[in-house]
């Protein structure tokens, strides 16, 4: 850390750093020495093929896989591959997956308080409720993703895209430092993008978002920095007119 | 699927309304003063006299009722299909057994103060040492609690953590009731083989084939059951309940969420594994028999059955499931004894395939559709 705290361009502190992050599935390497650093405040884009790692990535970060090799640390001092998914979750990382999977038969306003921060232990839960102060939260996160009107109803009678704006919302509400949110805007109608596109800008400075998606046109209208992962490394990294300027990123990616 | 009906995944949602548990409480006060009234003032004869047969049956169907609330509320609401719960019933109705067997004392057939008839039989000299403290009431009730809870806290601890789940959970669930009956079977696990315990005569002094005894043990059963289904239902509303049918929803979102999913879905099953031991202890001194037939892995698949048929998912269904099956079952094995299992698979496939939501889903659905009849 030392070597960052020296630079006088790094003004801004890391949030995530992955180093030589490498993992395989029988043989096939998803993740090849990947490095990739993200800092605080950032909205950060990953675009990339299929196949690309995309997926593998958030599953280091979250817990979910265990890389044969390499090292991933969230903030200064927390080393992810030493934590279970909760933990990962109770230190500050929320992640949006690629289907919206929200809680069907609960209400949404309901859904949102099941993702509240806080002690999550089966006793207390048992008789607390929600506090005043919880509860206008919830109302204000409501507010955000647009669905107030829809507080009382079921999630399984949301739209497509209302479901994932819930899950942001799920996620906002576990206040987490960092958002990992994949593919949001897929099988989303024009309105419902631009939408969410305003919605994710909102977001970032408060918290740090890491966006994966294959809509370039979505990527554009949001993201300062995309970084262009190929084969399980990084290709490329830059603003949006840099990246596709590239010849490597327009050989593999952009199909040119 | 309409979707104002808010069901897409095959189960209810939770309801806060609960008019259907209200009235199962209401007819549990009714039958808790009814049906012993019944029995002792009329004479018998009277066409108002009920039997004591019958307050045994309808105890008996109490306690399978409660054994059915407990595997509503770790399947229905936490999604883990267990096939073994028999087991925690039969080991609360075993434990119960050893108490029953000790207040015997030496009124048995071979006179021996402190040895149960089985172990003279088997020509044991002296009382193993886990039949020791069963002498005492707190401590059987103490062990009615504990030995299913601890077998559910051992087994469910290793298998959750191990993140076993879906058939394979259910397999290891039959596989684990399987086991228990093969070694209660054995004359010297010292449960009394196959035979198990019988010939009861009194509980806390009181003569089992009294009217009073029995009449106080029909009221204890009715009111275990009322108190099982509050304790439920409270538990499915707190908060840790939504976290639960979260879990049975989307387990991989909760857990993303942080929530240790592992401690809920144990503590569930601890809980679920207590209300079914305690359904085997007043199970058995009403019955008056206990055997490893309990164990057999079919007990604990019909006790699936009678929830998916009362209603999945709704607690109070289950308990209409327990008691429609098993008076069918009673009627049926009287009137046709070779036609009871054909009939019990035929009913289990007719309502997965045409009532996902069971009798109480079916009633409902009638209500709403005759209330919107009205409305038009």
């Amino acid at each position: 850390m030392s070597a960052a705290a020296a630079d006088p361009k790094t003004p801004k502190s890391l949030l995530l750093s992955l180093k030589d992050i490498t993992v395989s599935f029988d043989g096939f390497r998803a993740l090849n020495a990947l490095n990739l650093t993200i800092e605080v405040g950032e909205l950060r884009c990953i675009i990339g093929p299929n196949g690309a790692g995309k997926t593998t990535m958030m599953d280091v970060i979250t817990g979910k896989t265990r890389p044969d090799r390499g090292a991933a640390r969230f903030g200064q001092s927390i080393d992810l591959l030493r934590l279970t998914e909760a933990e990962i979750a109770q230190a500050g990382i929320g992640r949006k997956f690629q289907k919206p999977t929200v809680f069907e038969n609960q209400s949404v306003e309901a859904n949102l308080e099941l993702a509240m921060a806080g002690a999550k232990t089966v006793w207390k839960w048992l008789h607390v409720h929600s506090t005043s102060e919880q509860l206008q939260r919830i109302d204000e996160i409501l507010g955000k993703i647009g669905l107030r009107e829809l507080k009382g109803a079921p999630a399984a009678t949301l739209s497509h895209g209302q479901k994932q704006w819930l899950e942001i919302g799920m996620l906002l509400m576990q206040d987490p430092q960092l958002l990992l949110i994949d593919e949001p805007v897929a099988g989303m109608t024009p309105q419902e993008i631009e939408r969410t596109a305003e919605l994710l800008v909102s977001l970032a400075g408060k918290h740090t978002l890491m966006v994966v998606e294959h809509d370039m046109e979505f990527v554009r209208s949001i993201a300062g920095h995309v970084t262009v992962l190929h084969e399980g490394a990084v290709l490329a990294e830059g603003d949006m007119n840099a990246i596709q300027a590239d010849s490597q990123v327009k050989q593999v990616y952009l199909g040119e | 699927m309409p979707v104002g009906e808010g069901a897409v995944t095959d189960i209810a949602p939770v309801r806060v309304a609960d008019r259907g548990g209200r009235r199962l409480l209401l007819v549990l006060a009714v039958v808790a003063v009814l049906v012993p009234v019944l029995n002792v003032l009329p004479a018998e004869g009277s066409f108002l006299h009920v039997s004591s047969y019958s307050m045994t049956l309808i105890a008996k169907y109490m306690s399978y009722g409660m054994l059915a609330l407990a595997v509503d509320l770790i399947w229905g609401y936490c999604g883990i299909l267990s096939l073994g719960h028999g087991a925690f019933f039969a080991l609360g109705g075993y434990a119960m057994g050893m108490y029953l067997m000790r207040q015997i004392g030496a009124r048995g057939v071979y006179g021996n103060p402190l040895l149960p008839d089985f172990m003279v039989f088997l020509n044991w000299k002296e009382l193993p040492w886990f039949w020791h403290g069963f002498e005492s009431f707190p401590y059987t009730l103490a062990m009615v609690i504990l030995v299913p809870a601890m077998l559910a806290l051992v087994f469910g601890f290793l298998a959750f953590r191990s993140r076993v789940s879906g058939v394979y959970l259910s397999i290891i669930t039959q596989a684990l009731t399987y086991a228990l009956m093969l070694a209660f079977f054995r004359n010297d696990m010292g449960f009394g083989g196959n035979n198990g315990f019988t010939d009861f005569k009194d509980i806390l002094g009181f003569n089992l084939q009294a009217t009073g005894t029995r009449v106080a043990l029909f009221v204890c059963t009715t009111l275990a059951l009322g108190s099982s289904y509050r304790l439920c239902r409270y538990v499915i509303t707190s908060r840790a309940g939504r976290v639960i049918v979260a879990i049975r929803d989307a387990e991989s979102r909760a857990r993303f969420l942080g929530y240790q999913v592992e401690y809920y879905k144990l503590w569930v099953f601890v809980l679920s594994a207590i209300i079914a031991g305690i359904a085997g202890a007043l199970y058995v001194p009403q019955i008056g028999i206990i055997n490893p037939s309990e164990f057999s892995p079919v007990n604990s698949i019909e006790i699936v059955i009678w929830v998916a048929i009362g209603g999945r998912g709704t607690l109070y269904g289950a308990v209409v499931g327990a008691f429609l099956v098993n008076l069918a079952k009673t009627y049926l094995t009287g009137a046709f004894p070779s036609f009871w299992l054909y009939g019990l698979g035929g009913l289990f496939i007719v309502v997965t395939l045409f009532l996902p939501y069971g009798v109480v889903g079916v009633i409902g659905q009638w209500r709403r559709a005759r209330l919107e009849g009205s409305t038009l």
